[in-house]
């Protein structure tokens, strides 16, 4: 398939455009389906483009569509608070989000696009000892594989991030925390946009209100999808729809181990530089980081019982901004400027699939929970090889979406079983 | 913001209540031994995107288990002819086996 060589992003082209004030060409062509693709993704979010540029890239494989029902980015991709890190202490977790980080530490080069990575650094706070100690292993199985972790007590905390609640009537006193300074955000839009515009230009095709609503089966085989702009034949189908996991999953007759619910961000109105690192609260479910733009970003808790509505409860709002005013009581009279949501595949014990189905020529990627984001680069690049070799990927082995049938649980958190309580 | 109609306390806001999951499964009996049907009744989710059948229990109220459909895209709650908190309309799941979720 013709591959487009569109003219490289450079400080030369930006001076001639604005010397020419040419407009800007579309970054991604805009495509019709083919009746015919070597592979299928379904679903435009940062996996799905993440899948389509790797299948190109590095396995040759560029007779690719991406189908998205709605515009690219519209989905999670683009309503994150965009947290990536790799402070993870699970054998497997370990390896596959240092290999994510990894990759988004060259992405803006690799795809010739600035997904503006900033890497200022996380603090996980520490409300006592025994969270200490639990941060101490972790920092340790990092420190173990290679990866930057840099234990802190009380005072160092109070030197990196003066602004914190140290008073004496403080509900959770600061007792410690766990830096990885190598952590930090990536503008999301820029990670849809720059993976669409790579994988195009390799000859993928990016279809966008394309909504799949069926496949078409054969035997036991996956043959293509039926969509909104009729039928299209594949040799591999990909799933990758995120909170619409279980949705596609039923058409194929799967039912799979994921609820979808509801998760909500926030933004305050814009203030000076202020917080300077990304920070999690150690006494509930809260971070909290500062946009280029000046908000405040803040997430916590999915609402908790499932949804499809991408429209948040209000009393969310409410906790998260407990949990604001009680680390940093100083932003207590910053307006909320914009809250959304995002639906979000929840999985029993807290991790995601990806791999092969019981059925053949079908692959699965889903059930990402919390940690979707910071994840996309690896799990494209897993997802890409699992679909050309038609093996996965030593990295995402223990993925499997039939783990809990052989007792394979991977719970990081020690959660499970509930999807809605993770 | 979703709110729930207890049968006995009336229409109160759901974050008077506990999330209790998906009600529609039906839990295998005691001596089944096989572990698919186990593994389906945990691990496995309709997990429609329309009417989904749930537990709820008024935690902040009567305290009373109910089940009640609500349309996971429009938050809409079905209404009812069943009486909600009849317990033989509740699988065995949560009544007999004392699961608190
Ligand atoms: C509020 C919020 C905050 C988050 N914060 C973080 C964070 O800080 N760090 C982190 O690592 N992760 C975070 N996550 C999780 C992360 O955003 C997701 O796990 C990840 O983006 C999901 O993968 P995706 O990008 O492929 O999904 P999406 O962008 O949702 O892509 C799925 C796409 O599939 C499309 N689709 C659905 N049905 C069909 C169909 N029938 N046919 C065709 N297309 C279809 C959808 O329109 C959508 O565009 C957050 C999520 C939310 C909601
Ligand atoms: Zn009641």
């Amino acid at each position: 398939m013709k591959a487009m060589h569109r003219s490289r992003y450079s400080a030369l082209s930006l001076v001639r455009h604005a010397l020419k004030e040419m407009p800007w060409r579309r970054a991604w062509r805009a495509a019709t389906p083919q009746p015919h693709y070597d592979v299928i993704i379904v679903g435009g979010g940062g996996h799905g483009l993440a899948t389509a540029y790797y299948l190109a890239a590095n396995h040759g494989i560029r007779r690719v569509a991406v189908l998205e029902k709605s515009y690219i980015g519209s989905g999670n991709v683009g309503r994150n608070t965009t947290l990536v890190r790799s402070n993870y202490q699970l054998p497997g977790n370990t390896q596959f989000f240092e290999h994510s980080l990894k990759l988004w530490e060259s992405l803006s080069h690799t795809l010739n696009y600035n997904v503006m990575l900033s890497q200022r650094g996380q603090v996980v706070l520490a409300h006592g000892p025994a969270q200490l100690d639990v941060l101490a292993r972790k920092g340790n199985t990092m420190l173990l594989n290679g990866i930057d972790a840099e234990l802190l007590d009380r005072g160092e905390v109070m030197r990196l991030l003066p602004y914190l609640d140290y008073s004496s009537e403080c509900r959770f006193p600061i007792y410690g925390g766990l830096l990885q300074r190598r952590a930090g955000t990536v503008r999301h839009d820029a990670v849809a946009w720059g993976y669409a515009r790579a994988a195009s230009d390799l000859g993928v095709d990016i279809i966008e209100h394309c909504e799949v609503t069926g496949f078409i089966e054969n035997q036991g085989r996956i043959t293509g999808v039926d969509t909104t702009q009729g039928r299209i034949h594949a040799g591999r189908t990909a799933i990758a729809v995120a909170g619409h996991s279980s949705h596609l999953a039923a058409m194929a007759g799967l039912r799979l181990p994921i609820e979808s619910h509801l998760l909500q961000a926030f933004v305050t109105e814009a203030i000076k530089p202020f917080v300077d690192h990304v920070i999690s609260f150690g006494a509930e479910l809260f971070y909290i980081s500062q946009s280029d733009k000046g908000g405040l970003v803040f997430g916590g808790h999915i609402d908790g019982f499932n949804s499809y509505t991408q429209r948040g409860q209000f009393p969310k709002a409410q906790d998260v901004a407990e949990c604001a005013v009680a680390l940093i009581p100083s932003i207590s009279r910053l307006r909320l400027l914009r809250h959304w949501g995002g639906i979000q595949d929840m999985t029993p014990d807290g991790s995601p699939f990806i791999g092969r189905t019981p059925l053949r020529d079908l692959y699965f990627n889903g059930g990402w929970c919390y940690q979707g984001f910071k994840a996309t680069p690896a799990s494209g690049w897993c997802f890409a090889h699992t679909l050309a070799h038609e093996e996965e990927h030593p990295l995402i082995r223990h993925l499997a979406l039939d783990r809990f049938e052989r007792h394979n649980g991977f719970d990081e958190y020690g959660l499970g079983l509930w999807p809605y309580r993770q | 913001m979703l709110r729930i109609p207890c049968p006995h306390c009336g229409l109160r806001d759901y974050t008077e209540f506990q999330y209790g999951g998906d009600a529609s499964k039906i839990r295998p009996v005691h001596t089944e031994e096989c572990l698919a049907p186990w593994h389906d009744h945990v691990f496995l989710f309709d997990n429609p995107k329309g009417v989904h059948r749930e537990y709820w229990q008024h935690r902040l109220g009567c305290r009373q288990w109910l089940i009640i459909d609500r349309h996971t895209a429009t938050n809409v709650i079905e209404p009812t002819t069943r009486d909600p908190t009849n317990s033989d309309l509740m699988n065995s799941d949560l009544m007999n086996t004392g699961r608190q979720p």
